[in-house]
């Protein structure tokens, strides 16, 4: 796929083919990206980009291809040569150490000689520089594990520079920040172009294509399937070329028929683990047949207060109610078997484990229903066979319940989490973020359960930081705020109305 | 005896007990901070006791018994890496496996070398380390205090002793202060990053644990020439769990690490003090009872009571590129 362009190509990949056991993850590809620009790589959830740039960066190889970096062949054996050719990578999931210093996660690798003295000082200047040409701003003294996100991503983003790096890959770099986040990410980005960096961003918000990206290139099922100049091309296109059929951008739902209270807060606390209060006497209601949205940037209390519904964490103070049954100091099992089903936001450290194949992730916590065994065992045929009705129904690729969870895509993660917590028919349904790095086809579907989990007469309370997502399903809007819920507006709430709410200005 | 000879007594002993230890724990170490759990610390000691044994006796070098000790415990700690690295087997099993190797080993061979029920032959004198009188020794004795502190204590003791307190700073400037300690360090917590890095993750374990053989070849080698003069049938008697007890208990840090073996090698020698005689009020107790104490208070930190004892995030993981 290529586009004639006056510029020189930076990066062009030349029948790039690869396959992990059954799965071909890659057919085929070709791609040239010009220097000095920005190039989006959008596709559905397996498609195979990350895969796709972990070929680039030498994290895996190719089984069949030629890459070519500013007009050389080059053999990328190992991350080593990737780096030494230019490319730096900001990975989907950071490659920190965390209990390292900024100053010395960059250095890592690049430590210039065997003692770190001189090193350090060099690297200390070097990052003053990078900082004040790209505006990339962190404490080279600060240690990773307490900076926020944003910040820990300007760090990767340092560490690529640092090396050298004139091509920057970024994976979803967006999916784990704020939107104020996102908006110094992207103005970075755009210094860096200017500069004449080239650029390459995988992201599922078609908008940030729209708004950032000079052109883009769309994956389908391991292949390439079409490249545009962004400047020519719809999000409409866009989505067509995804997903291979029309997409619902917005989905369509009728108004809300509320019934009895199923979910009830009352001046609710939660302190998280330093002792910090993060949830300040929070109460509020959630009806049977209405999807209650809880609006806010991040870490202003959502994921506490999701964590104290869930049972997770021990709330401080207050009571919670699931249909008239006090709630709150229950376990989770004991919440589930109230009829409270719960998407943690986190499906790394709360919803899946890894190591596990996908059919025994599709019945975490609900092991002890007498559909999957009897007393101490378990029935494996039920167990494989439900696992398989599931992947049929939420298209979950590839479609193998025998596979390691560790080697499905984001996205078809989610949608295994999100599988089995719907499809337990519960009373109530809590979500956190119920689409992160979950492709737009996927968000259709995911959108149209919840809706018509509505429409069934359940309770559904819905945390997430992208407001777009809050705004097309919810009836009722609470918007927190340093742990408050500052206001409540109706489901048509405008953008910005919601926006400075949420940045604690406006009531 | 006045107390305070007795103090200096049982404080020589502390340290000359400790020695072993701090080998021992440093050598862990540098393998757990690299993300290699080393149960095997046990057999490597006494594997390494055996070989520096048995190569002083015939050749009457102390040295050369040493790099006989050296040489061995780093072959335990390759195979130890073959088996987690390389082909990326659990570290706990490969570990207790080598205990059993070396347990086994030396008896066999001990046996059939020199029939004398386990043990090997007497070292001569010059294949031993013994110790070493530093200047002023003799002159510093009658100054009050200082005096029994320098003669007794601080002068007195082989080579390899100094050599141990030598390895504290040099191991945390190793791990602190150079490009090799930063990276081991790096690949204990993430090896994801270090691989993206462009660093060969395999190849910096490995060389953490020619570190960790290099170093648990002097703990051996203290064992069987310097401490006593001879092997003698499973000598190392659970020190390298009770160093990894200390590497634990200091939270795997170098200077801690020194005085977590110093406090565990006081225990041992007051242990021994302690042994027949009876405390006012108490009576007899038993030398058990400070036995188990390093267990006992490695177990109260893992609990949590001293703070936490964060091990490197790593750890016991072997490293296969996958999300
Ligand atoms: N190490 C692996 N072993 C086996 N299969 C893998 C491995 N890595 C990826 N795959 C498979 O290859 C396909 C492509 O995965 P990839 O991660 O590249 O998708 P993606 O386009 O980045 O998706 P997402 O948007 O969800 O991140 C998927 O079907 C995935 O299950
Ligand atoms: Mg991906």
């Amino acid at each position: 796929m290529s586009l004639d362009s006056p510029k020189e190509p930076a990066i062009e990949l030349v029948g790039i083919d690869k396959k992990f056991g059954a799965v071909h993850a890659n057919r085929n590809i070709n791609l040239t990206v010009a220097k000095g620009s920005i190039h989006g790589i959008i596709g559905e959830n397996g498609a195979g980009k990350s895969t796709l740039m972990s070929i680039l960066y030498g994290f895996y190889h190719a089984d069949q291809g030629e890459i070519r970096i500013f007009g050389k062949p080059v053999a990328i054996r190992d991350s080593q040569t990737a780096i030494a050719s230019g490319i730096g990578m900001v990975h989907q999931h950071f490659m920190l150490v965390e209990n390292f210093t900024v100053l010395e996660n960059v250095m890592l690798g690049a430590e210039g000689g065997q003692l770190l003295r001189k090193g350090v000082a060099t690297a200390r200047k070097e990052l003053k520089r990078l900082e004040d040409d790209y505006g990339l701003e962190v404490d080279p003294d600060a240690v990773i594990e307490e900076l926020p996100v944003g910040s820990q991503q300007r760090v990767e983003i340092l560490k690529a520079l640092y090396r050298g790096a004139e091509i920057l890959i970024l994976d979803e770099p967006t999916g784990v920040l704020t939107p104020a986040e996102a908006d110094h990410l992207f103005k970075v980005l755009r210094v860096l172009r200017d500069q004449g960096k080239t650029i390459i961003l995988i992201t599922h918000k078609l908008r940030e294509i729209m708004a950032i990206t000079d052109t883009v290139s769309v994956m389908r099922r391991g292949e390439m399937v079409a490249t545009r100049r962004t400047a020519e091309t719809t999000v409409e296109e866009l989505a067509e070329l995804m997903v291979g059929r029309r997409v619902l951008l917005r989905v369509e739902k009728g108004g809300a028929n509320p019934g009895k209270v199923l979910l009830s807060v009352r001046n609710l606390t939660v302190k998280d683990s330093r002792g910090v209060t993060m949830v300040d006497d929070v109460s509020f209601d959630v009806r049977a047949g209405e999807i209650v949205g809880i609006a806010g940037v991040a870490g202003n209390g959502q994921s506490e207060l999701l964590e104290a519904i869930a049972g997770i964490r021990k709330p401080a103070s207050g009571e919670i109610f699931i249909d008239g049954q006090p709630a709150a100091g229950i376990d989770p099992a004991g919440l589930r078997d109230l009829g409270l089903a719960h998407i943690p936001e986190d499906r790394h450290h709360m919803g899946l484990v890894l190591k596990f194949e996908e059919y025994e992730n599709s019945i975490l916590g609900y092991h002890r229903d007498e559909r999957y065994g009897r007393g101490a065992m378990l029935d494996l045929d039920a167990i494989r066979k439900d696992a398989e009705e599931k992947i049929a129904k939420y298209d979950i690729r590839p479609p193998n319940a025998r596979l390691r969870t560790a080697n499905f895509s984001g996205g078809n993660q989610q949608k295994i989490v999100v599988a089995r917590e719907i499809e337990r028919d519960p009373k109530m349904l809590i979500i956190g973020q119920p689409t992160r790095g979950v492709d737009i086809g996927a968000i259709e579907f995911i959108h149209k359960r919840i809706i018509e989990m509505r429409d069934a007469g359940k309770a559904v309370l819905l945390v997430s930081v992208e407001l777009d997502e809050i705004r097309s399903l919810s009836d009722r809007i609470l918007v927190m705020f340093a742990g408050k819920v500052v206001g409540e507006k109706s489901g048509e709430a405008g953008e910005q109305t919601l926006g400075l709410m949420m940045a604690g200005i406006a009531a | 005896m006045d107390y305070f000879d007795i103090f200096i007594s049982i404080l020589g002993s502390a340290i000359r007990l400790s020695i072993p230890l701090l080998f021992t724990a440093l050598a862990g170490l540098f393998s757990e901070r690299a993300g290699i759990f080393d149960i095997g610390l046990e057999g490597k000691m006494l594997a390494s006791a055996f070989a520096s044994a048995c190569v002083a006796y015939y050749t009457g070098n102390a040295w050369a018994g040493l790099g006989a000790g050296i040489l061995t415990a780093i072959v335990f700690s390759m195979v130890h890496g073959f088996a987690s690295i390389t082909n990326r087997g659990n570290q706990i099993v490969s570990g207790v496996a080598l205990n059993f190797v070396a347990a086994g080993l030396t008896i066999v061979l001990g046996q059939a070398w020199f029939n004398q029920g386990g043990r090997t032959g007497q070292v001569p004198p010059e294949g031993r380390f013994s110790g070493i009188v530093l200047p002023g020794a003799d002159m510093m004795r009658d100054v009050p205090i200082i005096g029994p502190l320098y003669a007794n204590v601080i002068s007195g003791n082989n080579i390899l002793t100094y050599i141990a307190f030598l390895m504290v700073p040099v191991s945390w400037w190793v791990l602190y202060r150079t490009r090799f300690g930063l990276r081991l360090r790096a690949v204990g917590e993430n090896p994801g990053a270090v691989d993206t890095a462009g660093i060969s993750v395999s190849w910096l374990r490995y060389r953490a644990l020619i570190v960790t053989g290099f170093l648990a070849g002097f703990a051996g080698t203290y064992l069987a020439i310097a401490q006593s003069a001879a092997f003698i049938n499973n000598m190392s008697a659970g020190k390298g769990y009770i160093a990894l007890a200390a590497l634990i208990f200091a939270k795997w840090k170098p200077v801690p690490v020194m005085f977590a073996c110093l406090l565990f090698g006081f225990l041992d020698a007051f242990a021994n003090f302690m042994q027949g005689k009876s405390l006012p009020l108490i009576g007899e107790v038993p030398v058990q009872i400070f036995q188990a104490l390093p267990y006992i208070l490695t177990c109260v930190l893992l609990a949590g009571f001293i703070g936490i004892a964060r091990p490197p995030k790593a750890g016991g993981v072997p490293y296969a590129k996958e999300r």
